[in-house]
């Protein structure tokens, strides 16, 4: 079974972000690039499977040459594969998609893994329009799944519940945290990375339908007042909840 | 402007944020001169689909199918994107729910339209709609425009006010929409609901703790608290990698993004992931020993004091305001 995992290389949760110069985007600079780590647990999730039924697991990601760095952690990791989607300019998630269902029309993948969200735009999108592009069934925001045959059953975060949705392979699925914590990369799985190469592919130009205006900082939010320090300021916490803020 | 309304419902009652983009949808319309179609999928809905009236909806269009009764991602956006191009719809909205976030990216593909997704604002300027939405998990906000000429919004829940019914109903058109195998490949088989739980993306008070709780067994005054005043239990990051906790409950940059009107931190440090999530809560309280927290940075009320006293102290206390005791 071919399993393909996409995979996003974005600012490390820890990062306090500016605005950049372009007052569009956050500034780069001093900022340190992780996997998304949702897309961490989508390519852990795809060696688990591999490692169960056999077969070969492909990493690909679209962007400049810094996503490299997260692609030889994926080959670290375990993957067999690495893929590039070489592409310096800017895109929204539908122009992502586009360059990833390209290449996964010519891949044909059995499965196809994402992270349920790139924790960059948040846009929880770019998986499914990938599944939409290419006429794929998903199932999304998955916590665990199993692959029997030619078909995968798989647990799906709602609303104060799961849903549990059969899916028909080939078929798109984006990884929530849960049943895939992701393993470290072994020292003799990152000396194999070194030699692995890494196939660069050059995307088709595609025009943005989303536009970013203006990025700021949210408002900051003002200290407000240290009520006490005993259980005394209970009944006055209550009070200023009640009264003040009119909240209970 | 004609916008479709995709109104949400489970179980043939609607969720809140299907009345919140029906809302949101007339706000639009009537700054641009537009019309609103709500559109309501599912198995025997038709009796519930006028109220959507009440809320702003010009029309009410149905589409009804025995299959439909659980939700599929597939079945559901050829729905959606079908009425839309009938409708010859410029804008479609719906809630960024975990139905709303699966379709809005199918649905835009189909339309070949641009999406923007979990919106916290939406403004009219010329005659075309603005969105606000956070990146980053909220660290920052950004204003776009989508230049397609179709445009999808979904919105976060619990931001925009749905209010309450005008009482008034809509015409209902119930409409077919052609399905085939090829549209069910993907579906639900079973829902699992966690006990009637309010989950912390839908609650409007969030009663979260943190590791400062020092052991699972010490989240049954959380859960007090929370009952006692009709809000959710959230949890910390680090109560949730240390297994107290389960994921669906965590708030944070790894977890959900809440904006509730009232967020009380007991024993979270406030790390700058957690912070991320839950900043733009209208109120916030925290209750830590560490009176140098960064969690204080945020509150608008603290008590610098073990959560051991304070808590069950302001279970008490709350429950002596709302004469529940």
């Amino acid at each position: 079974m071919k399993f393909a995992v996409c995979i996003n290389h974005v600012p490390d949760t820890a990062t306090k972000v500016h605005v950049g110069p372009d007052g569009k985007s956050i500034e780069k600079t001093g900022v340190n690039y992780v996997i998304s780590p949702y897309d961490e647990y989508a390519v852990e999730a795809a060696l688990r499977f591999k490692e169960k039924q056999s077969g070969e697991v492909i990493v690909l990601s679209w962007g400049g040459d810094a996503h490299k760095e997260s692609l030889r952690k994926a080959l670290a990791m375990g993957v067999d594969k690495a893929v590039l989607l070489k592409d310096d300019s800017t895109r929204d998630s539908f122009g992502v998609a586009r360059a990833l269902a390209d290449y996964l029309r010519e891949l044909a993948p059995d499965v196809i893994l994402f992270g349920k969200q790139s924790v960059d735009y948040d846009d929880s999108a770019v998986g499914i329009m990938v599944a939409e592009m290419l006429g794929l069934p998903s199932a999304a925001v998955v916590v665990s799944m199993e692959i029997t045959g030619g078909t995968a059953k798989a647990d799906r975060e709602i609303e104060g519940g799961h849903e549990v949705v059969e899916v028909q392979l080939p078929a798109v699925f984006t990884i929530q945290k849960g049943a895939y914590e992701p393993r470290y990369p072994s020292l003799k799985g990152i000396m194999a990375a070194k030699g692995k190469p890494i196939e660069e592919r050059q995307p088709a130009p595609m025009e943005a339908k989303v536009e970013t205006i203006t990025m700021v900082k949210p408002p900051a939010k003002q200290a407000g007042k240290i009520v006490g320090t005993d259980v005394g300021a209970v009944p006055e916490l209550v009070r200023l909840l009640h009264e003040e803020a009119k909240v209970i | 402007m004609k916008i479709i309304a995709f109104a949400e419902q489970r179980d043939n009652k609607f969720k809140k944020p299907a009345f919140e983009v029906v809302k949101a949808a007339r706000r639009v319309a009537d700054q641009t001169g537009g019309e609103v179609v709500a559109v309501v999928v599912g198995s025997g809905v038709r009796s519930i689909a006028p109220e959507l009236g009440g809320y702003g909806a010009h029309k009410v269009v149905v589409v009804e199918d025995a299959r439909l009764a659980l939700y599929s991602s597939t079945a559901y956006a050829t729905i959606v994107a079908g009425v839309a191009k009938t409708q010859a719809a410029n804008v479609v909205l719906l809630p960024a729910t975990a139905m709303g976030k699966d379709l809005a990216p199918r649905i835009a593909v189909k339309l070949d339209a641009g999406l923007a997704a979990d919106c916290t604002a939406l403004t009219v300027d010329q005659g075309d709609i603005l969105a606000t939405r956070p990146v980053y998990a909220g660290k920052a906000l950004t204003e776009i425009r989508v230049k397609s000429p179709v445009k999808v919004f979904s919105l976060r829940p619990n931001v925009f006010t749905a209010g309450t019914s005008s009482g008034g109903t809509a015409p209902v058109e119930v409409v077919e929409v052609p399905l085939t195998e090829q549209d069910f490949r993907s579906i639900v088989k079973e829902v699992k609901q966690s006990s009637a739980k309010l989950d912390v993306a839908e609650a409007d008070i969030i009663v979260t703790g943190g590791r400062g709780l020092k052991g699972p067994e010490n989240f049954a005054m959380i859960e007090e608290l929370a009952a006692t005043l009709g809000g959710a239990v959230g949890a910390s990051r680090a109560v949730v990698d240390a297994g107290w906790r389960p994921h669906d409950e965590q708030v944070g940059q790894t977890g959900k993004t809440v904006s509730p009107s009232l967020y009380i931190a007991v024993a979270v440090s406030g790390a700058i992931q957690h912070l991320a999530g839950m900043s733009s809560s209208k109120y916030i309280v925290a209750v830590n020993r560490d009176k140098d927290a960064p969690i204080f940075q945020v509150a608008s009320y603290g008590i610098v004091a073990d959560a051991f006293e304070i808590i069950p102290a302001l279970s008490a206390e709350v429950k002596k305001l709302l004469g529940k005791q």
